[in-house]
């Protein structure tokens, strides 16, 4: 049964870059910091794209955001996704009001399977697939992993670690837990979030960078969808983590244990 | 309204979509192996095929025999990512592959020669090696001595090459071979499959930098190939030769370039987190200075080496200035390199740090693809002396 896939793909900064907080705390200073796909979406782009050479169908990828989130779009586009959508918006965003664009954008499209980053990097929120899910009344198993390792020989071959069962009724997910791992199977439509070890996503060949360029990107203004894009969570202050001082050289287990005790007040 | 002018950056998103591609290629799936890969005194072959599932080997070739067409401007934005492999050995080796010894292919060869060398060569299924040089002639490739004789519908080759980059490893050659009289009248190109008998790869060369690339000496003992594999025109070799060498010229100043921007990004880095006499290096004014002149040496070496691009881009005669670009870039390389290890200290003379390598095999960057002195010579012949 061909499936049909809906996949995020959040324009994050890029953890390479120069990242500094702006004098009043509002936010980060953009200039000079690069941007790319989320790692965890890049991940999810992945997975889809293996269940659609498995079992035939399409991957469609969506972004919300700003002009510039064309990019990250044709970023999965260039790995082999076979089309974008671009849900355009210019303020701030919170898990709620993504969540509720989502919704939206998975009623219009339908798909078998929502596959998800399970946090993008930038604000680690972790929140848009569990209340995606919530909204639409579907099954969730956030965390996929799988039991071979990314060096593997599943994972040379590119096999997905999401099983889809031949009917295209379920969809069985090895999830990550405390403790070990926990097998869920979850009936279709459902929504699926990724954690680190679930593949090793592809580099963007150059003639896939090429044919990205003529894929369909379409554009939906976020006001359009009949969502309140009011956040519900408001940014009040953001601060640099204070800078690591000097160590100090004790003599031995007892002073360390007084200078725990006395001036670290640790103990 | 006021005119703008355009400006001068050459790279479009599209360049940059693709340069992210190899930066971060190079950066997640090569560099964490390139000591190990040094050690070895190899890489894994297999990186030939990634390479060409990338599309790293088809940049300007036609779509046809499974390249993507585009210019010169993906191959520079490709060679200066490659830099940050941190093995200099396997980037030489993919740049010989893809940019010095097929487009001699895309440019002159019949369709059969494109499809059994080309097309398996941009796939990264056949590694290709340029053989020029031999033990008697290098910079003088008017002195080549290895002869392709006609024999029938066959040539027997006989003689030696050496300096070979992916010589031992090579699924076939371009091989610069003596068909007529002396000279360069008298030269011509050969696709050499390297199964064909009388063919032995003699010894890997061990050299003082580029470990984990093998660089061979290569003989032919009455090694019979078909006359059809004959690339281009029969005695035009020389001038065949010296036309390629224009891109492996530029891709040389161009590694050199973005050789150096990443050895002065290390050495600025350790400048700040190392402290001498209670401060940063990187508050010393000796430091500060030598490190300024050298960020000023290397944008002067990029524009020079984007200029000859440009020229070669555009189809106008670039010669001069390619020559130009090869020999600023490689000649500065070498002082900046010396400076980025001086700085570096102690830590800038164990092979752990990625400057102590870089510096080993920035050496040979004023010797291979054209020596400095023959950079020279051919600009003081443009300039009329």
């Amino acid at each position: 049964m061909p499936l049909k896939l809906l996949v995020t793909a959040k324009r994050v900064e890029d953890p390479e870059s120069r990242i500094q907080v702006k004098p009043d705390g509002t936010g980060i200073v953009t200039e000079g910091v690069n941007y790319k796909l989320n790692p965890f979406d890049e991940i999810a782009v992945e997975e889809a794209l293996r269940l659609e050479e498995q079992h035939g169908g399409e991957v469609v990828v969506v972004s919300i955001g700003g002009a510039r989130a064309v990019t990250e779009l044709r970023a999965a586009l260039a790995m082999g996704a076979d089309r974008g959508i671009h849900v355009r918006h210019d303020g701030p965003l919170d898990p709620v009001v993504v969540s509720a664009l989502l919704a939206k954008v998975f009623e219009q499209e339908k798909p078998d399977l929502a596959i998800l980053g399970k946090q993008s990097i930038d604000d680690d929120q972790n929140q848009a697939g569990q209340y995606l899910a919530e909204r639409l009344g579907l099954g969730q198993a956030t965390f996929a992993s799988k039991h071979d390792s990314l060096e593997s020989e599943a994972e040379q071959k590119r096999l997905p670690g999401l099983a889809v069962s031949a009917d295209g009724t379920r969809v069985t997910v090895v999830r990550e837990v405390d403790g070990g791992v926990e097998t869920l199977e979850v009936r279709l439509p459902a929504v699926v979030t990724t954690d680190l070890r679930l593949n090793k996503p592809r580099f963007a060949s150059l003639p896939g960078i090429m044919k990205a360029k003529k894929k369909e990107i379409r554009e939906i203004p976020a006001a359009s969808l009949g969502v309140d894009l009011t956040p519900k969570v408001a940014v009040r202050k953001l601060a640099a983590p204070p800078a690591r001082k000097g160590g100090v050289k004790v003599a031995d287990v007892d002073e360390l244990v007084r200078k725990l005790r006395d001036e670290a007040k640790a103990v | 309204m006021r005119r703008r002018m355009p400006g001068l950056d050459p790279f479009t998103e599209d360049h940059q979509a693709f340069r992210r591609t190899v930066r971060e290629f190079c950066e997640r799936e090569l560099a964490p192996h390139a000591r190990a890969w040094d050690a070895a005194a190899e890489f894994p072959r297999a990186l030939f095929r990634t390479f060409g599932e990338l599309g790293f080997f088809g940049i300007r070739h036609p779509p046809e025999w499974g390249g993507t067409g585009l210019d010169w401007w993906y191959v520079v934005a490709y060679a200066e990512e490659l830099v940050r492999c941190r093995n200099a050995g396997l980037a030489m080796a993919m740049l010989v592959h893809g940019e010095m010894a097929i487009p001699v292919i895309a440019d002159l060869g019949t369709d059969e020669q494109k499809r059994e060398f080309l097309a398996p060569a941009i796939r990264g299924e056949r590694i290709a090696a340029l053989a020029i040089s031999e033990p008697d002639a290098g910079s003088d490739v008017a002195a080549l001595r290895t002869t392709a004789r006609r024999d029938g519908d066959d040539l027997v080759v006989n003689g030696a090459k050496t300096w070979i980059t992916n010589g031992a490893r090579a699924d076939f050659l371009t091989l610069a071979v003596r068909t007529g009289g002396p000279g360069h009248e008298g030269l011509s190109l050969l696709l050499f499959p390297t199964d064909t008998p009388g063919f032995q790869v003699s010894r890997t060369l061990e050299k003082v930098g580029n470990p984990s690339s093998d660089t061979a000496l290569l003989f032919f003992e009455d090694c019979r190939v078909p006359a059809r594999w004959l690339l281009g025109e029969e005695n035009q070799g020389f001038y065949h030769v010296m036309a390629n060498f224009q891109g492996e010229r530029l891709v040389a100043a161009v590694q050199a370039v973005a050789g150096m921007q990443l050895m002065v990004e290390d050495a600025l880095r350790y400048a700040g987190e190392r402290s001498a006499f209670g401060r940063p290096l990187a508050r010393m004014q000796v430091w500060r200075h030598k490190l300024a002149e050298h960020l000023t040496a290397i944008e002067a070496a990029r524009w020079l080496t984007y200029r000859a691009c440009d020229l070669l881009q555009r189809g106008e005669p670039a010669v001069k200035e390619i020559s130009m670009a090869k020999l600023f870039a490689c000649d500065l390389a070498q002082r900046v390199a010396y400076d980025c290890m001086q700085l570096h200290g102690g830590m800038g003379y164990v092979l752990e740090t990625d400057v102590a390598r870089a510096w080993r095999d920035v050496r040979v960057m004023t010797i291979a693809g054209g020596t400095s002195e023959i950079m020279k010579e051919i600009i003081s012949r443009a300039a009329g002396m």
